[in-house]
């Protein structure tokens, strides 16, 4: 319970080895081995993007052909959408702190747990092997026919995003049941922590959408190795329902990846704005209002493609309908903000970047909803900087946001809050520089996915690419930052942030067991009885006595 | 499904009274109510009802899936939440395909060279 | 209060604090696992429900060489296996270790006793080249023979009346032809264009289907295993419940995959 507790014995020095590690049940251990793998992850398709960057620097050729060129930015899209932004935040920070928020030991079936790592391992395998054999370059989408009529590994790729379909489908199911079936003493459901309510919402899209990717992945499967027909059009098969069947999974992915990153925010906000957090139940139920609704637009991403007018007309609709819980929960970390005390950490610097970010990405989803706007913006760089304001803007940044904001916790130790700062500056700035002007360029016609193209668009193209340069700077000065503080970071304490969700109870790193008995669970955004006490260097519970 | 691997043989009171021991009588009741529907299945195909032979088919199939889930899957002795797993999940496919079928009249004969319809000038 | 349960059930992971409480997650997982057996299924349905929209003429046409009397025959098989799974089931609460492995061992004999259908059927199938996509190379003259119903269908009507797609517009800007085109083009032809489409969503479907089976019979195959060295009890019989609810899940698609794909009118 107080800070001082330095146990011998945490999560991190019980057991020894890469077995203890690779085979544990603990759902901590399996935490970090997610994030060193989504990281690694991350780094690999930094690295495409990079290559796409540097060649797009000038017109034709500058340091590939075009085939290799299809092959990166599929690569680039493949392994982040599939490696890293999907099991990004839950199967990381959700697996580490999912049960420490609930006061728990573990999920509640910690082996499914370990399987769902084993199987990213796998599916992270196949697509690695993939790239060898032949990169895929069909774009991320895998649309037939071209799928079915390229030459490159699709079976190997598609394979491999099946089974980390499998991956996140047992986290999903994780989490629901032991949010429903574990929750400790005094946590009713309005008293969940927000992270939790998102990665329940979250769980609830993975459980119901991705076997829809399942069945997707295995027919074009079959389609390749046995030619079925049911999506190849040269057997009589409809592409337009392979892109049903894609969207289906596809556009609720995007609330799988979206919505835990809203969790984290809505932790990030209360506390660091040393305010309870504004419309708990808005956020909260404007959460799962978000997962349902996002089964109701995949037809968006369909607008050009043959569609029926009238399912065009509903989808555009509903598309809209979307922004509703978005803004409910933008309202409200805003209100949470208003005459707070704030404090500009480096977590909280990633949640500000967020909230700017995050808005221009979904107000020009609504651009791109617009049946009209969307015919003359389909398909360009307007879509390309919209979903990186939405998915980079948004979730990577989040993601950050959490690294540095349960860093501590996960580690023991604390980063130089200096640095952090600096990294998150340089994220902000080559962030904007890489896509605002892919806004710009996007709307004055520039396609996506092109090799070439026209001069006057070679400005943009130059300033979109210093702006990635400037990306990897930052990650560079971030991962040197979090890695010096693994080895001479000062010893965290057990609540550095002042926070009042129950992961911060227990020392830093968390015991083996997490509680020897379940806490009893408050207010977790109560945070007016934590006081920072400067003999540990982090905030401890004002006693009974001081509080009166 | 292995890590529930759960009590011992003697547990106690609390153990006993997991899960509802489901009657044989109502057991063999659901199953010739089944069989009867399934027969009833293939005798409604003869009758030519035009489209309406179609939904016949789904709404007994439905009876049928109804009366394995709340008996066989014991649903109707469970959690309420149990059920709402399932019923939602068949919402969502309802939605997918209802969805999906919208297109339906908007499709064309299929455009493949050698396949394709000459095209008047 | 709660040390005290902790000591009667100490067999429950450490992670729990009541049996009550694991059973419980334990039963809301599998429910949880079997939604998403719905929806993956879901997509088949919806690539049925799409072909038969636009296409209805090839199901009428291409069912008949489905045998409708081995389809009943296997919803019966299953239904019975299900009948005999749960009161499997229902012989594992209530301890009756006897009847529990006879009934299992039945429930394994019906889910054998399918599949043997179903390699009969696709076997027919393989012989006359009725197969998915690529494969499909039917052998006409041997398969009307054999199936006189389906020359029948093509002779009752043209199958221009029996398609939704409405003629395409006449001009520069899509395709054209007109109604009358499309009758005569389907008339003078021996079947429906595109025949494969319906055997391909059909070795989908039953395919996808089958191999739900052959993995239920592996988990009752393993529940029937660990029978033999006294592994259930009263107190004990998730594992029976949980390959339970597995196989009936199995049981509800043939439900629906039946009329679908064998009762078309």
């Amino acid at each position: 319970m107080n800070g001082s507790t330095a146990v011998a014995d945490n999560y991190l020095s019980h057991g020894r080895g890469f077995r203890s590690w690779f085979f544990t049940l603990d759902h901590k251990r399996i935490g970090v081995m997610y994030l060193a793998s989504i990281f690694f992850f991350l780094i690999l398709g930094g690295f495409f993007a990079m290559l796409i960057r540097t060649e797009l620097l000038t017109p034709g050729r500058t340091i590939m052909d075009a085939d290799t060129y299809n092959q990166v930015f599929t690569l680039h899209g493949a392994v982040m959408i599939f490696l890293f932004i999907i099991p990004g935040i839950p199967a990381a920070f959700g697996n580490f702190v999912l049960p420490v928020m609930l006061g728990a030991k573990d999920v509640a079936f910690p082996r499914l747990n370990l399987l769902s790592y084993h199987l990213y391992v796998v599916g992270a395998i196949f697509s690695v092997v993939s790239i060898l054999l032949g990169a895929v370059d069909t774009g991320w989408t895998f649309y037939t026919p071209y799928s079915t009529t390229t030459h490159t590994s699709v079976v190997s790729m598609t394979l491999g995003a099946f089974i980390l379909g499998f991956s996140s489908i047992f986290t999903g199911i994780n989490f629901i049941v032991t949010i429903h079936r574990m929750r400790p003493p005094g946590m009713s459901w309005n008293r969940l922590p927000l992270f939790l309510w998102a990665l329940y919402s979250t769980a609830i899209i993975q459980i119901l959408a991705t076997p829809v990717l399942g069945i997707t992945l295995l027919l074009l499967i079959v389609e390749r190795l046995l030619g079925i027909g049911i999506f190849d059009p040269a057997l009589g098969g409809d592409p337009v329902l392979y892109q049903h069947f894609f969207w289906f999974y596809s556009h609720p992915a995007v609330y799988i990846m979206i919505l835990p990153a809203m969790g984290v925010m809505s932790e990030l906000i209360s506390v660091f704005s040393r305010k309870h957090i504004f419309g708990y139940k808005a956020i909260a139920y404007s959460s799962v209002a978000i997962a349902v609704l996002s089964f109701l637009v995949w037809g968006h991403h369909m607008f050009t493609s043959g569609q029926s007018d009238l399912g065009n007309m509903i989808f555009s609709a509903l598309t809209f309908s979307v922004a509703i819980p978005s803004a409910i929960k933008v309202f409200n970390w805003l209100a949470t903000m208003y005459k707070g005390s704030i404090r500009l950490d480096t977590p909280m610097l990633y949640a500000l970047s967020f909230l700017l970010l995050f808005g221009i990405g979904g107000l020009t989803g609504l651009f791109l909803g617009a049946l009209a706007t969307d015919v003359h913006l389909h398909d360009t760089y307007f879509v390309v900087a919209h979903f990186h304001y939405t998915m980079m803007g948004g979730v990577l940044i989040a993601f950050l946001g959490a690294m540095h904001y349960w860093w501590p916790k996960m580690f023991g130790r604390m980063y130089s809050e200096k640095a952090g700062r600096l990294a998150a500056f340089l994220v902000f700035v080559g962030f904007n520089l890489t896509f605002f002007s892919q806004f710009v360029m996007g709307s004055q016609g520039m396609p996506r996915r092109y090799y070439n193209y026209v001069d006057r668009f070679q400005s943009y193209h130059v300033l979109s690419t210093i702006g990635a340069y400037v990306l990897a700077i930052a990650f560079v000065v971030l991962a040197g930052n979090l890695i010096h503080s693994l080895f001479r970071g000062r010893k965290a304490p057990a609540n550095p942030w002042g926070s009042a969700t129950l992961e911060w109870m227990c020392a830093s790193p968390p015991p083996h067991d997490n509680f020897a008995e379940p806490p009893e669970a408050g207010d977790p955004y109560d945070l007016e009885h934590l006081v920072y006490d400067e003999s540990i260097g982090g905030y401890a519970p004002r006693t009974a006595r001081e509080g009166a | 499904m292995s890590d529930i691997r759960s009590t011992t043989e003697n547990g106690s009171r609390e153990t006993e009274s997991l899960g509802h021991v489901v009657p044989l009588r109502v057991l063999l009741a659901v199953w010739f109510a089944l069989v009867l529907l399934s027969l009833a299945t293939v005798g409604a195909v003869r009758v030519d009802l035009g489209s309406l032979n179609l939904w016949i088919a789904l709404a007994i199939a439905f009876v049928k899936a109804t009366l394995v889930g709340l008996y066989f899957m014991h649903l109707r002795y469970d959690q309420p939440f149990h059920a709402i797993a399932l019923v939602g999940s068949l919402l969502f496919v309802v939605l997918f395909v209802g969805l999906a079928l919208l297109d339906t009249t908007h499709y064309q004969h299929e455009m493949i060279p050698g396949y394709a319809p000459a095209v008047r000038p | 209060m709660r040390r005290l349960e902790n000591g009667a059930a100490h067999e429950i992971p450490h992670h729990f604090a009541t049996p009550r409480q694991a059973y419980e997650s334990g039963k809301l997982g599998m429910w949880i696992f079997l939604a998403t057996e719905v929806l993956l299924f879901g997509g088949l349905f919806a690539a049925y429900a799409v072909y038969r929209g636009n296409h209805p003429e090839i199901f009428i046409y291409a069912h008949r060489f489905l045998d409708s009397r081995l389809g009943a025959l296997n919803t019966l098989i299953l239904i019975t296996s299900s009948l005999t799974m749960a009161w499997a089931v229902r012989s594992a609460q209530l301890g009756n270790r006897r009847l529990l492995t006879l009934l299992l061992a039945l429930t394994l004999l019906g889910g054998c006793a399918f599949l043997g259908v179903k390699v009969v059927e696709y076997e027919h199938k393989w012989k006359h080249g009725l197969l998915w996509g690529k494969r499909y190379r039917p052998h006409p003259a041997e398969t009307a023979q054999e199936h006189p119903s389906a020359a029948e269908v093509l002779r009752e009507a043209p199958l221009g009346d029996r398609t939704n797609i409405p003629p395409a517009a006449i001009g520069p800007s899509g395709l054209a032809f007109s109604a009358d085109e499309t009758r005569a083009g389907h008339a003078d032809a021996e079947e429906p264009r595109n025949v494969q489409l319906f055997f391909g969503v059909y070795f989908a479907m039953t395919g996808l289907h089958g191999l739900h089976v052959v993995a239920g019979l592996l988990v009752i195959g393993w529940v029937f295993v660990r029978l033999r060295g006294g592994a259930y009890g009263p107190s004990n019989f998730e594992a029976v419940d949980r390959a339970g609810l597995y196989w009936h899940l199995v049981d509800l698609i043939w439900i629906f995959l039946f009329p679908l794909l064998y009762l078309i009118h």
